[in-house]
């Protein structure tokens, strides 16, 4: 059997999926980031498929946003972990319902 | 992409890649499912070394396996009170169902495509693209540079506890 672009396309697909239920339901605020960095993993393996399994006149284009992709995600990370632990300092929670201050 | 080796790799890299994502959504302690994501996280620079990218694959393990799981377990461990539940909301049933909306129409899209014109590409190698990230994408490289640092400074500001506000302001 071969291995073609749709089973990788397959792939990325369901990951995506799965990080989006997992930002979406998860009521940890660092649970939530965990989905968001696992949909971003999922996004970068549909890139470097499509840049593997085409043609083009630029081939590096996909590997090199992946890169850019990789960056901001590390960016997104630090500053979506630094903003729960400043929460949880002064909420002393980091549950995600809980965080009703703009409530009227 | 012929052969078995490719073949078994592809199967053993998703099962281990899903399951292990899956692993993250239903398990009940926040550090088991830290672990869950590293695996996850292994699983898809297993992918890139399968799609011939290599230097992506190194990246990956560096980045996300080395300093994102590790900035999550501190994330975690800075947050003892908080409980180490990893617990769904209310908006589980709506988010699944919307997950399996979005599974649906990307798998009905990927099997109703036309991909026969499509042809295998060789792979390419770090020198490749580090001549691309330095002359094509040199401007996008520099802003994601600058971007890394404004990132770094806000995270330690955000962070920073307001005893050390307050002893750098007498300082």
């Amino acid at each position: 059997m071969t291995i073609g672009i749709e089973h990788f396309l397959t792939v990325g697909a369901l990951l995506f999926c799965l990080g989006l239920a997992i930002a979406l339901s998860k009521r940890n605020a660092i649970g939530v980031l965990m989905g968001v960095e696992i949909m971003l993993n999922a996004v970068n393996i549909t890139l470097i498929t499509f840049s593997r399994f085409t043609v083009s006149e630029r081939p590096v284009t996909g590997h090199s946003f992946v890169v850019m992709v990789i960056t901001v995600a590390a960016a997104e990370a630090a500053v979506a972990l630094a903003l729960a632990v400043s929460v949880y300092r002064n909420r002393e929670t980091v549950d995600v319902d809980k965080m009703n201050l703009l409530r009227s | 992409m012929d052969g078995a080796g490719p073949t078994i790799a592809f199967w053993i890299l998703s099962a281990v890649t899903l399951v292990a994502a899956g692993g993250v959504m239903v398990s009940r302690n926040l550090l088991h499912a830290v672990l869950f994501l590293i695996l996850t996280f292994v699983g898809v620079a297993g992918f890139f070394v399968l799609l011939s990218a290599d230097f992506l694959a190194m990246a990956q393990v560096i980045i996300y396996v080395g300093a994102i799981a590790v900035l999550v377990l501190f994330a975690i461990l800075l947050t003892p009170r908080a409980g180490r539940d990893n617990g769904e909301t209310k908006m589980l049933l709506p988010g699944l169902l919307l997950s399996v909306c979005l599974a649906a129409v990307f798998l009905f899209v990927i099997q109703d495509a036309n991909w026969s014109e499509v042809s295998a590409d060789p792979g390419l190698g770090a020198a490749q693209l580090g001549e691309a990230l330095l002359t094509t994408w040199v401007l996008p490289f520099e802003i994601a540079s600058v971007l890394l640092t404004a990132a770094l400074v806000g995270a330690i500001m955000l962070a920073r506890s307001p005893q050390e506000e307050a002893e750098d302001a007498l300082a």
